[in-house]
């Protein structure tokens, strides 16, 4: 990847953020909050890169601690941030339609 | 990359890698409303398994092989009993775990790069380094952060020069960086010092920042973390983690800065300044004394009320009493009387934190209102219940300049007729600031912890016939 490619892709990248986020109600930040924390997990596909390509007992030993906590921020993340939302299903529907 | 033989392996990655940013940013769109927001965790889940699945396409089997499946089952194991397990009011110093979890992987990624000592350029290098301090920073700053809230760590580490300090230290680990990074030193001893430096000041930064500071700082750290995930995303010339890094990069920011803004504070001031040290003793105490109520006569005030507004806290949710509440709540409605929820944006630990509890109980989302839409109701309201929330119904910030908190948007409880305030003790908020709110003439005091004390009320609202 040339450098100037990269200097693009990281400037849209940063301002898809900021877009996506913008108009976000407050009743979703926590839930939205695990899930970009969530979706950073995609380290691990770079910590099993590295690991992939380690040579040498410091290397290997990093490499798997990396891998091992890469995959908790992953599989964490969903798991908490599918809770939360799981909630937000149960809400408003199915509730008593009077209460108003 | 070593597998630059296996084309076709290779042209399938980077398809796919397309595939899974698509994914995550469609994902983390839906996230942002109400109505598509538990679909858009599915989007983002599924390109994360084929992100991770196609990683292993061209690998050999090997060590290495092993290793990474065997990281991977044990890592992902023990964070999905722990992610299944942990209680609603846990979560935010649970994310905050993970989050440096992640910050660590980072880390480990440039560790793994940096010992190598390859001469790679320079761009390589500023890269590899930055993200690894970063990365480094988060993993020990969301630890403490996480000791914190969990209530390991109960002190605010404070002594002058502080700041000097960390900026030292940071001043000695750029430098440290900026030699491995040109390449002019990059043995280990060197590598290993500036990690060692770059946990040390996450520690340090994190350390004497209040807990009430804490979803600000949780926030940051998840910011920051993208951004190590997306330069070593460019290290490892992986366009996925670039993207995905980046997003959360700036989405994290945003996010921060809604929450600073929430409370009135500029990020500079969290993450710099104490909250109610000094201010706290200028602050003199408010004249007047709080007055007690009991439940049975708070029962009655409510059950012939018109209209209702509960104000949730933090103290609702270490009692988890979320669910008693909103039985009072269908019980007063059965009578005939409107209950509304008001959430302020920083109530709780995190924002949103009572939307997530109140969800949790099957309160409908639409009688759940924001700061802006419910201030001018409490006028009209006859009761505000307080249930464990104290800064953010403090009118001191409206009227007092001297106050820390002056300025800060709150919820005007005050307004309201009667005003109940459910409270363990008459201690001080979060903050460490007098509450003007419970020496008010239209205020009463409820006692006790927040799920027997809503409970007393229920029992006096059944009886109130």
């Amino acid at each position: 990847m040339n450098g100037v490619i990269a200097i693009y892709i990281f400037m849209l990248a940063g301002f898809t953020g900021y877009e996506v986020i913008s108009r976000v109600p407050v009743i979703l930040h926590t839930p939205l909050m695990s899930g970009s924390n969530f979706v950073h997990g995609v380290v691990l596909v770079g910590a099993m890169m590295a690991l992939f390509q380690a040579q040498g007992l410091l290397e290997l030993v990093i490499g798997t601690v990396g891998v091992a906590l890469a995959a908790g921020n992953a599989v964490g993340g969903y798991v908490v941030t599918e809770r939360m939302l799981e909630m937000f299903k149960s809400s408003g529907k199915g509730q008593r339609g009077g209460h108003r | 990359m070593d597998f630059s033989n296996l084309s076709a392996a290779t042209l399938i990655r980077d398809a796919a890698y397309i595939l899974v940013a698509f994914l995550f940013i469609t994902g983390l769109k839906r996230m942002s409303s109400p109505a598509t927001a538990r679909g858009g965790i599915l989007w983002a889940g599924l390109g994360m398994v084929i992100a991770t699945l196609v990683t292993y396409l061209g690998a050999e089997p090997n060590l290495n092989l092993a290793l990474v499946i065997g990281a991977t089952v044990v890592g992902g194991g023990l964070a999905w009993v722990s992610g299944k397990r942990v209680a609603m009011t846990d979560m935010p110093q649970m994310i905050a775990l993970y989050n440096g979890m992640g910050g660590g992987a980072a880390a480990a990624i440039a560790a793994v790069e940096l010992y190598r000592g390859e001469e790679r350029g320079l761009a390589f290098g500023a890269l590899a380094v930055l993200g690894a301090l970063i990365g480094a920073v988060s993993l020990s700053g969301s630890c403490v952060a996480f000791g914190k809230l969990q209530g390991l760590i109960k002190k605010s580490f404070r002594f002058s020069g502080q700041q000097v300090l960390n900026l030292l230290i940071l001043g000695v680990a750029v430098i440290l960086g900026l030699l491995i990074a040109t390449g002019y030193n990059t043995s280990a001893l060197f590598v290993s010092v500036f990690f060692v430096l770059a946990l040390v000041l996450g520690v340090t930064m994190t350390l004497p920042i209040g807990g009430a500071d804490m979803p600000v700082v949780i926030s940051l750290y998840n910011a920051l973390t993208g951004l190590a995930v997306a330069f070593e995303g460019y290290v490892l010339q992986n366009a996925a983690m670039i993207i995905a890094g980046m997003v959360v990069g700036s989405a994290g920011t945003l996010l921060t800065q809604l929450m600073a803004k929430a409370m009135n504070r500029s990020l500079g001031n969290v993450l710099f300044s104490g909250f109610g040290e000094a201010s706290s003793a200028a602050t003199g105490p408010v004249s007047g004394a709080q007055k007690p109520i009991e439940a049975g006569d708070a029962g009655v005030m409510m059950a012939y009320a018109q209209k209702m507004i509960v104000v949730p806290g933090y103290g609702m949710a270490v009692g988890q009493a979320q669910h008693k509440v909103w039985e009072l709540a269908q019980l007063l409605q059965n009578r005939g009387v409107t209950v509304k929820f008001a959430i302020h944006p920083v109530a709780g630990r995190m924002p949103g934190h009572m939307n997530v509890l109140l969800a949790e109980a099957g309160v409908p989302y639409d009688l759940i209102s924001d700061l802006e839409e419910i201030n001018a109701e409490f006028e009209t309201a006859d009761v505000a219940l307080i249930i464990g929330a104290n800064d953010v119904v403090n009118p001191v910030a409206r009227n007092d300049k001297s106050s820390p908190i002056y300025g800060m948007p709150i919820l005007d409880a005050d307004k309201a007729k009667n005003v109940i305030v459910i409270k363990r003790g008459q201690g001080q908020g979060f903050s460490g600031i007098e509450n003007a709110l419970f020496y008010l003439d239209n205020t009463r005091m409820l006692y006790g912890e927040a799920q027997g004390a809503v409970n007393q009320l229920i029992q006096a609202v059944k009886a109130a016939d």
